[in-house]
């Protein structure tokens, strides 16, 4: 409740502010100050005539299948840098330096690869999460307590089983928390994508807001995808953890 | 059944001197022996060895006249910290061995209300395990390992981080689960009470040259009382034994 009337108040002292400073006293221009007032009139346009929708739904889709392509690619690359003590010397330290190159740096490789494509954007995502993910995997399946594969192990587990029936299971609060962080990062990417190329998008509606000298169609992108960016970690991510960890009664 | 150590060393990476030195031990089916000692003398690195944990440096493990090398179901251990699973039911987590070996549902849960009723856990079934208290989680360990139905039991001090009363009372439902099953057990405790209690035999190692310093059989009727004048003196034997030993 309290979050709520903070909320109320600063967007009421955010339309004041843009009052006074650009309506009465003219010391920032419209064209680059947004307001409220003028953010929910562009929502309302453009959710009536459909194209915030569209925008957003290409988003989410292109989203999800490269976070899916990732998540894929990730787990593999996780398992193959834990299980063989070579690949965790030579392979791992690759894998950290390149999961430290923002995202955006993939773009140039995407466009001559894949042209100004939806695969180009898909590329970038990838990019932007597998690696991070690798890293998440490697260290959850590290952090599980050596008792339980040495109790299994005498049960008879073999190397599978081991992965499927104690590893895996274990190692699950850390896993989702690993792709809860690498889903961040594909939707970081996936802005990063959509901004560089033509396909309909939040990314095109943000350039396109820019290119037309619309402050706040550009904010108004923006809020959209913190939105969504808030709304799958807690009603997606959070939620599956919180659960877990009650399961297991690491959380009361 | 017959489990022989040979000659038995080990010597950890970067270590000066053997951690278990010369070990040579025959355990016959059916036996209960226990192995005591000083902290670190390398009671627990013995356990591991007949495990398949880990491998000696020289000597041989021979379990039916095959060599051990790597963990299997038919040398199942308990270990001081339960080691079970917090995502699975109590349950779940007793029919966890029978499970990977492929044993159907039904049968083995069946089994597992067997051994379940005999460590008095049958209500419990369903409870997750962080709802359980710390002796009910060893009493599922314990109906976990014996559903193996392993060739032998290895436990490596299972009561020890339990409260006196607590451990005292699963040692006595311990003997009598043994005195029913009749299952060949090797049991690791530092406490020469627990041991004396329990064993047929009592294996005294030594921390000086980590080989066995004493093997003392305890021929008592069962169930023992800690307060028998028999079992007070087979007590402060053994214990001086492990103490000469650890000065
Ligand atoms: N994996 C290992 N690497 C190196 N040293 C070890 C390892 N495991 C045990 N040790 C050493 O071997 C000795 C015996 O340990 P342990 O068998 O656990 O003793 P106990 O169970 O009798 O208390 C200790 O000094 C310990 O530090
Ligand atoms: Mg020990």
């Amino acid at each position: 409740m309290g979050v709520v009337i903070f909320l109320i108040i600063l967007i009421g002292a955010w339309q004041g502010f843009y009052w006074l400073g650009v309506e009465t006293l003219g010391i920032y221009k419209s064209y680059a100050f947004p307001s409220p007032i003028g953010v929910f009139e562009r929502f309302m346009e453009l959710s009536e005539d459909g194209s915030l929708w569209e925008a957003l739904g290409n988003s989410l889709i292109r989203g999800f299948t490269g976070f899916v392509i990732a998540v894929i690619i990730g787990f593999l690359l996780g398992i193959v840098i834990h299980q063989f003590k070579f690949a965790q010397k030579s392979v791992k330290p690759i894998i950290l330096g390149v999961q430290t190159l923002p995202s955006v740096c993939w773009v140039p490789f995407s466009i001559l690869w894949f042209g100004l494509s939806a695969e180009a954007i898909l590329f970038v995502v990838v990019m932007g999460s597998a690696f991070s993910i690798s890293i998440s995997v490697d260290n959850a399946i590290q952090n599980v307590p050596p008792i339980y594969k040495k109790a299994a192990s005498t049960m008879g587990a073999g190397k599978k089983q081991l992965y499927w029936h104690v590893i895996f299971p274990a190692a699950l609060p850390e896993l989702i928390a690993g792709l809860k962080q690498g889903w961040s990062f594909a939707w970081r990417a996936l802005m990063a994508g959509e901004v560089m190329t033509t396909s309909i998008g939040l990314g095109q509606t943000l350039i396109m807001g820019r290119d037309l000298a619309d402050i706040n169609q550009v904010t108004l992108v923006m809020l959209v995808i913190v939105a969504v960016g808030i709304i799958i970690d807690k009603l997606g991510f959070s939620m599956i953890e919180k659960k877990i960890l009650k399961k297991r009664g690491l959380l009361t | 059944m017959s489990l022989k150590i040979r000659n038995v060393c080990k010597r950890f990476e970067n270590e000066q001197k053997n951690t278990l030195h010369d070990i040579n031990l025959e355990i016959k089916k059916g036996e209960f022996v226990c192995i005591v000692g000083a902290s670190g003398c390398g009671k627990s690195t013995l356990l591991n060895l007949v495990a398949g944990l880990e491998k000696p440096t020289s000597g041989d493990i021979i379990l039916n006249g095959k060599n051990i090398e790597n963990p299997g179901p038919d040398r199942t251990v308990m270990f001081q910290e339960h080691g079970l699973y917090p995502w699975l039911s109590v349950m779940d987590n007793v029919t966890f061995g029978m499970k990977l070996s492929g044993v159907p549902k039904t049968e083995r849960e069946e089994k597992a209300m067997h051994y379940l009723d005999m460590v008095h856990l049958a209500d419990y079934k369903d409870y997750p395990i962080h709802q359980i208290s710390g002796g009910m989680r060893q009493r599922t360990a314990l109906a976990r390992a014996l559903t193996m139905e392993s060739e032998v039991l290895l436990m490596d001090e299972p009561f020890s981080a339990l409260d006196k009363q607590t451990s005292n009372r699963l040692r006595e439902e311990l003997q009598k689960i043994w005195l029913k099953t009749k299952r060949t057990i090797l049991f690791i405790t530092h406490s020469v009470e627990e041991a004396v209690y329990l064993a047929d035999r009592v294996v005294v190692l030594s921390p000086q040259h980590g080989g066995v310093s004493n093997i003392i059989p305890i021929n008592m009727e069962r169930p023992r009382h800690v307060y028998d004048k028999e079992f007070v003196e087979l007590r402060h034997r053994i214990l001086e034994d492990v103490r000469g030993e650890a000065i």
